[in-house]
């Protein structure tokens, strides 16, 4: 799939540097990103649209390791967490020091650090890809996290260190007291880095590394160390891990040993690849996805992270491309004008999917209320009903409906394979 | 002496349980290729249904059944969910094993919550059975012993003097001409991914009372037990043997000797800071070795891939 999206941009490539296709999805970001504050200007609304936006580049960073050098990491949050520890430290430092730094210019150094420490530990685990780099990355997060438990004067042991963003001098006028300014300053910096690690991937040792990923050993018979290739990549992916671990220090005011730790960098994993890892934009669609089924989600139920783990897995066994996947395969009947096909049977299944989803989350639900309810408290409320989670004809209506929507679906489904077929075929001659 | 007397069995014990995690491991890893993430938990859900089977019949009949039960949700989840990924290579595999292993975490808060469960060993073994210079030493810890010692040796029978391990030993090798010859390669890739989760399992039944039952009890052992293979060498039983060993050892002597990195600086040579609370290199002074334990591991983990990349006794690099 990606060898598809790869080519098309090398076709568009011949067209000229600055030509309008390529140009214009970066000026709708960048309209976009200003823009939003506008709509959304609520405390939450800020809030989530930090955290998403550090969340966006740190997964655009573990991508150009996992999806464009095909390495995979199980202790990116490392290279994010040092950054993210340093700025702190740098925030510090203008309060206590002296040190005159304008606030916008921190994630740079973040990003810096965030190299530094790549290249140190890129310079042996980068030997090899596949499970051995797996298992480094693995052994040197886990050991980098154990290690802030015990170097305190550094990383402030299990408190974290905390720091003062508004104590620098004033840039234009701006402390960055108000989450506005932060945003904006978060905004400009994921617009700088995606399109940095955009040109990045469309550079020659970008497209190198897509070999690698590949083949190495006939990228070895061009004549191009595998090793050199992914360390570059490895130092280059750090280096914005940091930039994101920069902006993770400015929003939140703190860091500790849970931003260094194996559930971070799963995480971020996790986050990459339901975006879709062969994408560029799949991890910043993966990034909106999981944070927003992460605040909205939780404001609603108690085991999110169990329908965010269930998400996972099912993405891994039926959609390996990702989101981003699902919307590519519709590219082709888009190309081929046929895309009006597929309307019909997607709006008939639309109400049967939605019912099943439901009725399960529903079903799982109860069950968690049944178990863990506080004794004696039965009624629970849900979907705008009071049942009683102790009772048997909630459970049964639930797996009833599940069970009847399910049958719906699979009698659906050859009507959507036919016009499937039909919307991706094309006529001879055309 | 009594001390190293002490530790040298605790050690056993930790080195033995480890070692019954990554024999299944590093079997399943040398047949398919793939790291299951999630061997460890299997582990706790062993602990778990052990639990719940020791609230309603005893300890004695979850010691059988947990195993089974696991080793049967290992055998359906290689079926039903890793066979279908094996397809897209080696990185979705490993991508999905851990999501799995994060969503076993959450299926298991999900039926018993976030707490300790009380799950003990039986009444039988709570007596010491010998004491070494005043300190006792549990009967269930030479339960623990002999129990692993037996599935080592049952599994070393099997692989090495049974027809069914014959044709394991050959699917490992040349899965292709193995089911050219007309056997059913996938079934036993099933089986000895099912027989992996058993003993994972059969850990977690064993070790559940002694190391506790909680949610996290997969993540506190997960990392430790990938790096113990890693040092033995990737689908090596032998290198598992010798490297769970060492690390169980390690971990013991390191928690139980106090010794200070400031008295190692002043033997060589090197005055203490009078005041220490302003000085950068403060935490270097108080190290402790019981405090470095726990990366001990690790360290020894990277220092091995990057002088011997396949492990102590590994024959491939990977």
């Amino acid at each position: 799939m990606s060898a598809v999206s790869d080519a098309e941009a090398a076709r568009r490539g011949k067209s000229g540097l600055f030509s309008l296709a390529k140009t214009a999805p970066w000026f709708i970001a960048a309209v976009l990103l200003i823009c939003l504050p506008l709509v959304f200007n609520s405390g939450a609304g800020f809030t989530v649209m930090n955290q998403m936006a550090i969340t966006i580049i740190f997964a655009l960073a573990y991508n150009m390791l996992l999806g464009q050098g095909g390495m995979l990491s199980f202790g990116h949050a490392v290279y994010m967490g040092l950054g993210g520890f340093f700025c702190v430290h740098l925030m510090n430092m203008v309060e206590y020091d002296g040190l005159m730094l304008p606030l916008p210019l921190l994630p740079l150094f973040g990003g810096l650090f965030g190299l530094l420490f790549a290249f140190i530990i890129g310079s042996f685990s980068t030997r090899r890809a596949g499970t051995v780099f797996a298992m480094i990355s693995l052994g040197v997060g886990e050991l980098i996290a154990s290690l802030s438990i015990i170097v305190v004067a550094f990383f402030g042991g299990e408190e974290g260190v905390s720091g003062d963003r508004t104590m620098g001098p004033e840039v234009a006028g701006f402390d960055f007291a108000q989450q506005s300014e932060v945003y904006y300053l978060t905004a400009a910096w994921l617009f700088i880095s995606a399109l940095a690690m955009f040109l990045y991937s469309r550079t020659p040792i970008g497209r190198i590394s897509n070999a690698v990923r590949d083949n190495e050993e006939r990228a070895e018979f061009l004549g191009y160390s595998q090793r050199y290739v992914r360390w570059i990549s490895f130092c280059a992916s750090g280096f914005f891990a940091g930039i994101a671990g920069g902006l993770f220090a400015i929003n939140f005011e703190i860091l500790t040993e849970e931003n260094l730790n194996l559930a971070t960098s799963g995480s971020i994993l996790l986050i990459t690849f339901l975006g879709g890892v062969g994408f560029f934009l799949g991890p910043v669609i993966g990034a909106i996805v999981f944070t927003l089924l992460q605040t909205v989600l939780s404001l609603y139920t108690e085991i999110w992270a169990l329908y965010v783990g269930l998400l996972f897995v099912l993405t891994v066994m039926f959609f390996p491309s990702g989101l981003a996947g699902v919307i590519a395969i519709h590219v082709r009947p888009w190309q081929l004008g046929k895309i009006g096909l597929l309307a019909a049977p997607y709006l008939k299944m639309i109400v049967p999917a939605a019912l099943f989803v439901f009725s399960c989350a529903a079903v799982l639900e109860i069950l968690f209320h049944a178990r863990h309810a506080a004794l004696g408290e039965e009624e629970m409320w849900l979907y705008g009903l009071t049942i009683n989670s102790q009772g048997v004809w909630p459970l049964t209506i639930a797996i009833a409906i599940a069970v009847v929507s399910l049958i719906i679906l699979k009698r659906l489904a050859p009507s959507l394979k036919e016009a499937w077929d039909e919307a991706n075929h094309q006529e001879t001659g055309s | 002496m009594s001390l190293l007397a002490v530790n040298l069995l605790d050690g056993l014990v930790t080195g033995l349980l480890l070692f019954m995690l990554c024999s299944g491991l590093t079997l399943i890893f040398s047949m398919m290729g793939v790291l299951n993430f999630a061997h460890a938990s299997f582990y706790m859900l062993g602990a778990y249904f052990a639990y719940q089977i020791s609230t309603y019949v005893g300890f004695w009949p979850g010691l059988i059944i947990a195993p089974v039960a696991v080793g049967i949700a290992g055998a359906l989840i290689e079926r039903y969910g890793l066979r279908r990924v094996h397809q897209y290579g080696h990185v979705p595999e490993l991508i999905f094993t851990f999501g799995l292993a994060l969503l076993i975490e959450e299926v298991v808060q999900f039926f018993w919550g976030k707490s300790h469960m009380a799950y003990y060993e039986p009444e039988v073994f709570k007596f010491a059975a010998f004491s070494i210079a005043g300190n006792a030493f549990p009967a269930y810890k030479v339960f623990m012993i002999f129990v692993a010692i037996a599935i080592f040796l049952v599994l070393l029978y099997i692989l090495t003097r049974t027809r069914v391990g014959l044709i394991i030993q050959a699917a490992l090798s040349y899965p292709a001409t193995v089911q050219n010859l007309g056997h059913n390669v996938p079934l036993v890739f099933m089986g000895v991914f099912g027989v992996g989760t058993a003993m994972a399992g059969l850990a977690g039944v064993i070790a559940g009372p002694v190391l506790g039952t909680f949610p996290g009890m997969a993540v506190v052992l997960g990392s430790i037990v990938f790096v113990t293979i890693v040092i033995g060498g990737l689908g090596s039983l032998w290198g598992a043997l010798i490297a769970s060993l060492l690390i169980g050892w390690m971990q013991t002597f390191a928690a139980s000797y106090n010794v200070t990195m400031a008295d190692i600086l002043m033997a060589v040579g090197i005055d203490k800071p009078v005041d220490l609370s302003d000085n950068a290199l403060r935490d270097l002074w108080t190290l402790t070795l019981p405090q470095i334990g726990p990366i001990l591991p690790y360290l020894l983990m990277v220092l091995v891939l990057v002088i011997r990349p396949r492990g102590l006794l590994g024959k491939r690099e990977t």
